[in-house]
């Protein structure tokens, strides 16, 4: 199954081209969209996703779905990013050792349960 | 406008019930719902029916005309799905029905069937209720997302899992004699301390159970109720909804709820109360972190206040403000297309006086309800009152 706008965008982070969408009132969100869902703003351009983002929340999770049960346990966090946040599997640091302030980047792992592209919040 | 009236409430037991499918429990929640209102049924003109998941767990999609068939009535139904609110949304939309004078009785309520899946599969089909993009490809889980909202309000607000805690010990406490409940177990503070972690920080008895069960309404016109001598003491007097971005990490703030802050508004606007006037609430409790989030965004407490309210006693069913005194969804249970007509017929029950906790309550006269959907990107919120 393809995604027009969230491949792309998955594609460009693997690339270390990064980018989210940006509205004239300096609002971030993340593709596919027509409009800003802040404001409705349908003037989106592309801005550079910052290298380095900040780990907001995480939690530990010891009892996933089917497609993540290869993965237990793990972490998912919610990091900030300047303008937009981003939610993803944090790799590259024991589950337990994640702390909220760890800095992070955006990176393209594997789902080691589906094989499939999986964004990763990498300890940097 | 006319005014909107309960005559009559349905529930089955919530629990496990392997037996039995969606179509059983509804059908009983529906027809004890008629039975108590007195109505004749030919007179039901619509059903609005909740149901998040019954094409996952039961290969039943198109489910309303199903439900109509087993509650006995060939009229028009809907099903309504707005994930764990959905229930909610369904009444909200027969009450807007009779009040703008379109129907004069409806039955409105929800089933779900849950615990034929196993847990990783429940897990999945609860998780459908996030962003499938950006949280479910990341990981996460419902009771992942709630800890990571958890995670967040200890570090904006302060707090600590033992606060959590004492919701949890609470709800159950409230549940032990109400016979529709999940569990009738009272559980202690360490217990729930020392449970096993599901997704840290919320643990096995944070969570609330995976649960099946049905409810249903029957909702009439004042003049209706009037016409027929029914024994209808209840009124649904403020409806509100509100909304946000269904991803956690779109919204402004981790650890606040708009939507339930919008519903809310909205509901005392209509009916014309405010907050300092409610005397109990039902909230829509599916991890602990939920309800605290619930009593702020309500307007009971401030943000970074309500962590403390169940631990300080003010949230018990000896409290100034009883919440959860069905046992919530916590020890009650989450069939989550049915939860939102459940948390208005315990309402109901309570308000009126026969309900196992009435005594904790005498002298109520306004209830409000509150149901989520997701990580309250949906919310639901209903103000009852009682004639006295």
């Amino acid at each position: 199954m393809t995604d027009a706008g969230y491949d792309e965008w998955l594609d460009a982070v693997d690339d270390g081209e990064g980018f989210y969408l940006a509205c004239p009132e300096g609002h971030g969100s993340l593709p596919p969209r027509r409009v800003c869902p802040h404001c409705g703003s349908a003037d989106l351009d592309h801005a550079d996703l910052p290298t380095a983002g900040t780990v907001e929340t995480f939690t530990i999770c010891y009892v996933g779905g089917p497609d993540f049960a290869d993965e237990e346990p793990y972490a998912t966090a919610i990091a900030d990013f300047g303008d937009v946040r981003l939610t993803g599997v944090v790799r590259g640091v024991d589950p337990e050792e994640v702390t909220v302030g760890m800095p992070v980047e955006a990176a393209v792992g594997t789902n080691r349960t589906t094989g499939d592209d999986l964004l990763i919040l990498r300890a940097r | 406008m006319t005014g909107v009236r309960v005559a009559g409430v349905g529930l089955t037991h919530f629990g496990r019930h392997p037996e039995r499918t969606g179509r059983d429990l509804f059908g009983e929640a529906a027809l004890a719902a008629r039975e108590e209102s007195g109505v004749d049924p030919e007179d039901i003109e619509s059903i609005n029916y909740g149901n998040f998941m019954g094409s996952l767990a039961e290969r039943q999609g198109h489910q309303a005309p199903l439900m109509a068939e087993m509650a006995g009535l060939q009229c028009p139904a809907t099903r309504y799905e707005e994930a764990c609110a959905s229930a909610g949304v369904a009444i909200r939309e027969a009450v807007r029905a009779v009040r703008s004078g379109e129907a004069d009785v409806m039955l409105a309520g929800g089933c779900e069937r849950m615990t034929n899946l196993s847990t990783a599969d429940v897990t999945e089909g609860l998780a459908t209720a996030a962003d499938e993009l950006y949280e479910i490809r990341a990981g996460m889980t419902f009771p992942g997302a709630y800890a990571l909202m958890a995670r967040a309000y200890f570090e904006s607000f302060g707090g600590e899992r033992e606060d959590l805690a004492h919701v949890a010990v609470k709800n159950h406490d409230n549940a032990l004699p109400n016979e529709y409940a999940q569990f009738h177990r009272a559980i202690t503070v360490d217990e729930v301390l020392d449970a096993p972690m599901v997704s840290d920080p919320v643990g096995l008895l944070d969570a609330c159970p995976v649960t099946d069960g049905a409810s249903a309404l029957v909702l009439v016109s004042d003049e209706y109720a009037e016409a027929n001598g029914l024994d209808a003491p209840v009124s649904i007097t403020g409806s509100g909804q509100g909304g946000d971005n269904l991803a956690l990490h779109d919204r402004e703030h981790l650890a606040v709820t708009p939507a339930t802050e919008r519903a809310a508004a909205e509901a005392y606007d209509d009916a014309g109360c405010a907050a300092d006037d409610v005397d109990l609430v039902e909230v829509h409790d599916c991890f602990t972190i939920a309800e605290v989030l619930a009593i702020e965004g309500l307007g009971f407490y401030d943000h970074g206040e309500g962590i403390g309210a169940a631990r300080r006693g003010e949230t018990t069913a000896t409290g100034d403000l009883p919440v959860n005194l069905s046992g919530g969804l916590k020890a009650k249970g989450h069939p989550v297309g049915a939860t939102g007509g459940s948390q208005i017929a315990e309402m109901t029950r309570l308000l009126r006086g026969d309900h196992p906790n009435s005594d904790h309550v005498e002298d109520a006269t306004v209830g409000v309800t509150h149901n989520a959907g997701g990580t309250v990107a949906s919310a639901v919120v209903h103000v009852l009152e009682v004639d006295r």
